[in-house]
């Protein structure tokens, strides 16, 4: 009666507790700690920057745009930001209509949330050309601080490695969208009884635009 | 199992509906907005300056609640058990930590360098050669 190995009031498997299936559960954690990834990034990149006399003036690196030229500083992040928020919302709509188990909704919100990521990447890719043949790279930086005076690479050193992060989740993200309309085009969630997987997925495309949020916020405005 | 995880699907149908996506659609467009209206409105003060940093404070106050609404609601994790959401929130309150000891860190790195390091307070007040800026054609 001593040595008895069950304690009734603890949780013995079964049911989770979280109230959530595993898979989506360990997504969450996944990204928590993908936020710590990038949390670092970025604030190496403030740390650097108070540690620095004088910046370049984003208003001054960043003022152009497709067809309308230099001169229109956060016009075209804007848009950028626009789409992938859209994005976002199309991929919270493709959540709902699996909830409801609608195949042809969940494939038209799908195709929506991948059209935003790839014009959102197209945007990334201009203006990285753009500012390539402005003379900005890895270890080139052709803009003076606000005052004129020498600027440090760590601008650009820190601009394209943190965009290029960012960048490389979206492609990610719109890689992982794309096997999960294959599969809703198949029928597999339709034959497993529930669009779990689309959640998850979603889960992931909704922490890309949340990192663009600061990411934006970091580099463009402050 | 199968069965489980269905009716998992079925419970977490918490919350959420049409009408809820909208709002924060509308939320978040709204409080993008200002983001941009504020920026555009920075443009016009000197940089480095008190009204500037005021505002910078105020981006970074309606960059949090866009997060806020994202992770809340996008995300659904408003909707989820508590015990779950502190499992994901708590960790990261480091952030707080994190943010003030590398900031003031790297403050206190620039202002100790500006002062006993002359020849680095000097050369950063060289002017940078203007090269031929924005005279690539934009395609």
């Amino acid at each position: 009666m001593a040595t008895t190995a069950t304690t009734p009031r603890m949780w013995n498997g079964g049911r989770s507790p979280f109230n959530l299936e595993y898979g989506k559960l360990m997504m969450w954690y996944f990204l928590m700690s993908d936020a710590f990834t990038f949390g670092a990034f970025l604030i190496a990149y403030g740390t650097t920057r108070f540690a620095t006399n004088g910046w370049p003036n984003p208003n001054k690196v960043f003022d152009a745009a497709p067809f309308i030229g230099h001169g229109f500083p956060l016009v075209y992040v804007s848009f950028m930001t626009f789409v992938l928020i859209i994005s976002s919302v199309t991929m919270v709509l493709a959540v709902h209509e699996g909830h409801k188990m609608n195949r042809r909704g969940v494939v038209t919100y799908l195709i929506l949330t991948i059209i935003g990521g790839l014009i959102f990447l197209g945007s990334q890719a201009w203006e990285w050309t753009h500012l390539f043949h402005e003379g900005a790279w890895w270890g080139r930086n052709p803009f003076p601080n606000y005052d004129g005076t020498v600027s440090t690479t760590n601008f650009t050193n820190f601009f394209f490695t943190i965009t290029g992060f960012h960048g490389f989740h979206v492609f990610s993200g719109v890689v992982i969208n794309t096997i999960m309309l294959i599969m809703t085009l198949r029928g597999t969630f339709d034959k497993r009884g529930h669009y779990l997987m689309i959640e998850k997925a979603g889960l992931y495309w909704h922490f890309v635009d949340l990192v663009w949020v600061f990411v934006f916020t970091c580099f463009y405005l402050l | 199992m199968e069965h489980t995880l269905e009716s998992l699907a079925e419970e977490q149908h918490v919350g959420g509906g049409r009408k809820e996506i909208y709002r924060v659609t509308i939320v978040l467009t709204v409080l993008t907005i200002l983001e941009l209206a504020l920026g555009f409105f920075m443009m016009t003060m000197p940089y480095e300056s008190i009204g500037r940093d005021f505002v910078r404070g105020v981006i970074i106050i309606l960059m949090l609640a866009k997060a806020f609404y994202i992770v809340g609601y996008f995300m659904h994790l408003k909707h989820e058990i508590r015990n779950m959401i502190m499992t994901v929130v708590v960790p990261l309150f480091l952030f707080v930590w994190f943010i003030i000891a590398f900031l003031s860190d790297g403050n206190s790195f620039r202002n100790n360098k500006n002062k006993w390091d002359r020849d680095h307070k000097e050369r950063s007040k060289e002017q940078m050669p203007v090269k031929e800026e924005n005279t690539h054609e934009l395609k």
